[in-house]
C-alpha cells in the first residue's frame, strides 16, 4: 500500500470498516450452508425507544439485541464511547445514566426508555473542556487514548459517588464519610482497565480535579 | 447473540405469569450477567421480561425488627444504605468486595443471587460442561481447576458460585421472597435456596418455572463483629479464590460462611460450636469431606488462615 505518495489516505475508523466487509464476505458461505440444513434463524425483532443523550431527545428503532454501546455508536454516531472487550470487564464503554456510571456493553438500548444519558461528548468539547477532561491533559492520564473516554465518564461519577457519601472496599469506616484520596480512588477505578498503564497520572488527574491535591 | 422479543412488565404477578406461559422466557434486571452469557450463546432466551420497572427498589423495616429489601434494590444502593452499614455491615463488606463500581450500579440483589458460575469451561462453548449442556461431560475435573470448588463437589460438576453477597445473606439467616405465576407467595430460607449440583448442575436453585424473586428479608440485626475478608489474585474486580463471612460475638461464639469453595455460599452450622477451639479444628469441621485437586488444594489452608485472620481481627476490633 502506497501510504505516502498521496493517493490513499485512511483513518483508522475506514481501515476498520473495511476489515469488518472483508469478514463479512468471508462468512457468508457459512452461513449460506447452514440456512440450507437447519431451521432459519429467527428475523430480528424491532422495538422502539427513546431517552435523552446529552440534553437531546432520541428516538430509536432498533433491534431487540442493541446494546446500549451499540445504540450509541452505531445508531446515533456517538463514537466518542469505546467498545473494548464488550464483557463489561474493561470499563472503556462507560456511560453516565440516570447519574450512575455503567457499562453500556451489558446493557440494552430498550431498557432505558425515559432515561437520561451522558457520554464523553456530553461533558465537554474541544474547545471548552470538562475539568476531569483537562486535569486528564495537563496530568498526562492516557498513553494510546482508548479507555479515556470511559476513564473519564467513570473519574466524574466517581467524584460524586464519593461526595453522596457511597462507601468503597478500602473505606476503613462503614459509618464515616468515604474521603478522596489516592486508594480510595484506584479502588474505585478498578472497572477501568488501561492497557498503557497511565493508572498514577489518571489518579492525579483525578486528585487534581477534585482538589486534594495542589 | 439470538434473536428474542421483549416486553416491559408491569406487576411482579403479571411478569411471572408471563415468564411461564411464554416459551424460553427469562426476566431481565440489571443484565450484567445474562446479557454477557446471551452474547456468548450460552444463555439464549427467546423472550425477554423487563422487571426493571416493577417498584421493588426499596429497603423497608419489617414487622420482626428485620429488614426487607427489594429485588431490584442496586448493589450500590444496598451497600450504602445507612442501616445496612450500621446494622449488617457484612453485608456492606461484601457487595463493596465484589465486581466494579459500573457493574454494582446495575446489579440487582435478586439477580447478584441468581448470577452463574464464571468456570472458564462453563464459558467456552468448544468445550463439554454438564451444567451448559446437561450430560457433556465435565471439562474442569482433570482441567485447569485452580479456581474451582473443593468441598459439595459430584461427578458432574466443580464449579462454584461466585457472588460475595449471597455469603454474607448466609451468614445474616436471609430468607428470599417469591411470587409464582398462580400469584402465590413463599420465603425460601438462604440455605436452602442454592443447590449443590449433584448429577443436575444445571439446575443451580430451587425456584420453579415463572417464580420471580421479590425481595431478601433479613431478621432483626445479629450484632457481633462483621467481617467479609475475599483473598483473590488481585486487589480489586476479581471472584474470590476463598472468602470468609464472619460474625463474632464477644463470647466467641459465632457463624461463618465460606465464599470461593463450593456451588453454593457454604455454611455448616455444626462446625461453628468448633470455633472455640480455633481456625484449624473449625476448618476441619467445616471442610470435613472436601475433595481436592492438586490445583486447588490450597483452597483449604487458605481458608483455615484466612479464617484465622478474621478471628484476630474481630478480636482486634471487639
Amino acid at each position: 500500500m502506497h501510504e505516502n505518495d498521496g493517493t490513499f489516505t485512511f483513518t483508522r475508523r475506514e481501515i476498520l470498516k473495511a476489515g469488518a466487509t472483508c469478514a463479512a464476505v468471508a462468512v457468508a458461505p457459512g452461513v449460506a450452508a447452514k440456512s440450507a440444513g437447519a431451521a432459519a434463524p429467527k428475523p430480528p425483532v424491532m422495538a422502539k425507544v427513546s431517552f435523552t443523550v446529552n440534553g437531546t431527545r432520541r428516538e430509536l428503532d432498533v433491534d431487540t439485541r442493541t446494546t446500549l454501546l451499540d445504540a450509541l455508536r452505531e445508531n446515533l454516531k456517538l463514537t466518542g464511547t469505546k467498545k473494548g472487550c464488550d464483557h463489561g470487564q474493561c470499563g472503556a464503554c462507560t456511560v453516565i445514566a440516570g447519574g450512575r456510571r455503567i457499562n453500556s456493553c451489558l446493557t440494552l438500548a430498550v431498557m432505558h426508555e425515559g432515561d437520561r444519558i451522558t457520554t464523553i461528548e456530553g461533558l465537554g468539547t474541544p474547545q471548552q473542556l470538562h475539568p476531569m477532561q483537562a486535569a486528564f491533559v495537563k496530568h498526562d492520564g492516557y498513553q494510546c487514548g482508548y479507555c479515556t473516554p470511559g476513564q473519564v465518564c467513570s473519574a466524574v461519577a466517581v467524584l460524586e459517588e464519593i461526595k453522596a457519601g457511597i462507601p468503597s472496599h478500602v473505606s476503613a469506616d462503614l459509618s464515616a464519610r468515604p474521603q478522596v484520596n489516592e486508594s480510595e480512588l484506584r479502588e474505585r477505578m478498578s472497572g477501568n482497565l488501561c492497557r498503557c498503564g497511565a493508572y498514577s497520572n489518571i489518579v492525579e488527574a483525578i486528585l487534581d480535579v477534585d482538589g486534594s491535591r495542589a | 447473540m439470538k434473536a428474542f422479543t421483549y416486553e416491559r412488565a408491569t406487576s411482579p404477578a403479571d411478569a411471572a405469569a408471563a415468564a411461564l406461559r411464554v416459551p424460553g422466557a427469562r426476566f431481565i434486571a440489571g443484565a450484567t450477567n445474562l446479557l454477557d452469557l446471551m452474547k456468548l450463546e450460552i444463555e439464549t432466551p427467546a423472550h425477554l421480561i423487563d422487571v426493571n420497572g416493577l417498584a421493588l427498589d426499596k429497603i423497608e423495616a419489617t414487622d420482626d425488627g428485620g429488614l426487607r429489601i427489594g429485588a431490584l434494590v442496586r448493589n450500590t444502593d444496598l451497600a450504602a444504605d445507612e442501616r445496612i452499614r450500621r446494622d449488617y455491615a457484612i453485608l456492606s463488606r461484601a457487595l463493596l468486595a465484589g465486581a466494579s463500581g459500573q457493574l454494582r450500579n446495575r446489579a440487582t440483589t435478586a439477580g447478584n443471587l441468581l448470577q452463574r458460575t464464571r468456570c472458564p469451561y462453563f464459558y467456552d462453548t468448544n468445550q463439554p460442561c454438564n451444567k451448559r449442556l446437561p450430560g457433556s461431560g465435565c471439562a474442569a475435573i482433570g482441567g485447569v481447576s485452580r479456581q474451582h470448588a473443593i468441598v459439595g463437589t459430584s461427578e458432574a460438576c466443580i464449579a462454584t458460585h461466585p457472588s460475595d453477597m449471597a455469603v454474607a445473606l448466609r451468614v445474616l439467616d436471609a430468607a428470599v421472597q417469591t411470587i409464582r405465576p398462580d400469584g402465590t407467595t413463599r420465603s425460601i430460607p438462604i440455605a436452602d435456596f442454592h443447590r449443590l449440583p449433584g448429577n443436575t448442575p444445571q439446575i443451580e436453585t430451587v425456584l420453579t418455572p415463572g417464580e420471580l424473586i421479590t425481595a431478601v428479608t433479613l431478621p432483626k440485626p445479629a450484632g457481633g463483629m462483621q467481617i467479609y475478608r475475599k483473598v483473590r489474585d488481585r486487589a480489586s474486580y476479581a471472584f474470590a479464590l476463598v472468602s470468609v463471612g464472619a460474625i463474632i460475638q464477644p463470647d466467641g461464639s459465632g457463624r461463618i460462611a465460606l465464599g470461593g469453595v463450593a456451588h453454593k455460599p457454604w455454611r455448616v452450622e455444626a462446625a461453628e460450636v468448633s470455633l472455640a477451639r480455633g481456625a484449624k479444628a473449625f476448618t476441619a469441621a467445616v471442610l470435613d469431606g472436601a475433595r481436592t485437586t492438586s490445583q486447588n488444594a490450597f483452597k483449604r489452608v487458605l481458608v483455615e488462615r484466612t479464617i484465622a485472620a478474621v478471628l484476630v481481627d474481630a478480636e482486634d476490633k471487639a
